[in-house]
């Protein structure tokens, strides 16, 4: 592992198989505190499938996660899904306005997210004044920066972003990574990142992970893994 | 007419059925007039339709001479064919003949046990088991549309759900709008039978008892009470039936284990 601090989140030999297809094998990784983790390879190459068991929607059928030095399963799922936050790739929002959609996350545990709060999670998105707009009447870029605020009001640890800008136009993925930058590099927030752009890997990761069939084919700095390209 | 010529309720039974068959057989020839050509296929299915229920009828005959206690049986049989015939709506859905033998028995059998203790369905053999078996067919019509809607909703909502328990919430919070969906549309014949009652049709039951001498204001009252019955059966059945499968849907970490290609 190419940092010395603490690793916030570790993967010990974590694997998984359905039946004889193997999904993802023997990953080993590290996060430490702060740092972003760019997670790049083909299609099928098993990015998603591996993002999943960091926030155990999955189950490892091999290894194991840890989070902040313990063993994931160890922890209550609902609290670490809490605590490691997901964006996927198409933003699911529920029916209803934006200011419901952040309210979702908190509500699970019985707190409310004051009017304040709402605001400012949408100001750091780049979405003043959404708050009460239906999700229906959003554009892909907006829905996808909703999805963001949504994960952050449940003030996540890790922020898991399963290629966020993928399924946007040219403008819409730019003013995206933005707030990627703006929300998660610039807060020194702890992410794992997958993308099958390297640019963008580069943009906004300091580390990065190629999968290729399951396998990790490459891992270390960024431009350590960009120069075997 | 007929009722001067024969004494015995047998032969004048068969009388009848002479009579509306050639009735039936008159309109098959007015239609071989006009080119329709139907001989074959009504003579056979009329001639197996005779023998159908008149195989039934001995099966009543039966009934009426067995014990009340063996309606117990009767009905237990009817409900594990009936969660049988359901189950294969929740293809994918692991366990679903357990799920439905279980919810039927459990929603139709507790409703008919219920209703038998008040005296709302008489204990006896020739009562219960007809009566019965309605509110367990209707049971399983209604389990068999809120598995069916069930799987289809989750099996096409698996984003949203996953979503949910990302953000935190517990399995039943992911699914809960899709359970209150299934059961609801479920439920629509049963309430629609209950709404439309008198105005858009006369059931059987009545008809059967009208025939039989009730007097009309009682089997008209018995019919509602028959109606509300299934409602509360098929109602229970598929509430129960919901629950179960999403116990089995998700595992013990609150992970969806159902999916499009297990289905």
């Amino acid at each position: 592992m190419p940092e010395n601090s603490a690793a916030i989140l570790k993967a010990d030999h974590l694997g998984r198989s359905v039946g004889t297809r193997i999904l993802v094998e023997d990953i080993n990784f590290e996060v430490p505190a702060g740092r972003v983790l760019a997670i790049a390879g083909p299609s099928g190459s098993g990015k998603t499938s591996l993002l999943r068991l960091l926030n155990r929607l999955d189950e490892p059928t091999a290894g194991t996660v840890y989070f902040e030095g313990f063993d994931y399963r160890a922890i209550a799922a609902r609290e670490l899904r809490r605590k490691i936050g997901l964006v996927t790739q198409r933003p699911f929002l529920f029916p209803g306005t934006v200011a419901d959609n952040l309210r979702f996350g908190p509500a699970q545990r019985g707190e409310s997210i004051s009017v304040q709060n709402i605001d400012e999670l949408l100001r750091r998105v780049g979405l003043e004044g959404y708050s009460s707009r239906t999700v229906t009447n959003l554009s892909g870029g907006e829905a996808q920066r909703v999805s963001f605020a949504r994960t952050l009001a449940n003030s996540p640890s890790v922020l898991l972003l399963d290629e966020p800008t993928s399924a946007l136009d040219e403008e819409s993925r730019v003013g995206v990574e933005a707030v990627i930058r703006n929300t998660v590099v610039d807060s020194n927030l702890t992410c794992v990142l997958v993308t099958h752009d390297m640019s963008q890997a580069v943009r906004l990761a300091q580390s990065a992970l190629v999968l290729d069939s399951g396998r990790v084919a490459r891992y270390g700095l960024i431009t350590e893994v960009l120069h075997a390209y | 007419m007929l009722t001067r010529l024969f004494h015995s309720q047998l032969e004048l039974g068969l009388a009848q059925a002479a009579a509306a068959f050639i009735t039936a057989f008159a309109v098959v020839i007015f239609g071989r007039r006009r080119g329709i050509h139907l001989e074959r296929e009504t003579l056979i299915a009329m001639l197996r339709g005779i023998v159908q229920i008149v195989a039934v009828g001995f099966v009543l005959l039966a009934l009426l001479q067995a014990p009340n206690w063996s309606s117990g049986f009767l009905l237990a049989g009817m409900i594990v064919a009936a969660g049988s015939i359901s189950a294969r709506r929740a293809k994918g859905i692991p366990g679903a003949f357990r799920i439905s033998v279980t919810a039927v028995a459990l929603g139709a059998g507790s409703v008919i046990a219920f209703m038998s203790g008040l005296g709302v369905i008489n204990a006896a053999i020739t009562s219960l088991v007809p009566v019965g078996s309605m509110l367990i067919a209707n049971a399983m019509n209604t389990n068999g549309l809120a598995l069916n809607r069930l799987r289809s909703d989750i099996i096409g909502k698996v984003g949203e759900i996953e979503t949910a328990l990302a953000l935190g919430a517990d399995a039943k919070t992911s699914v809960a709008p899709y359970m209150q969906a299934s059961l609801e549309s479920s439920l629509i014949p049963a309430i629609d039978s209950l709404r439309s009652l008198g105005i858009v049709w006369i059931p059987g039951l009545m008809a059967g008892m009208l025939l039989s001498g009730s007097r009309p204001i009682y089997a008209a009252i018995y019919q509602f009470v028959v109606l509300a019955m299934i409602f509360a059966a098929s109602g229970l059945t598929a509430m129960i039936s919901t629950l179960l499968v999403r116990k089995r849907i998700f595992s013990p970490a609150d992970q969806l284990i159902l999916r499009a290609d297990a289905a």
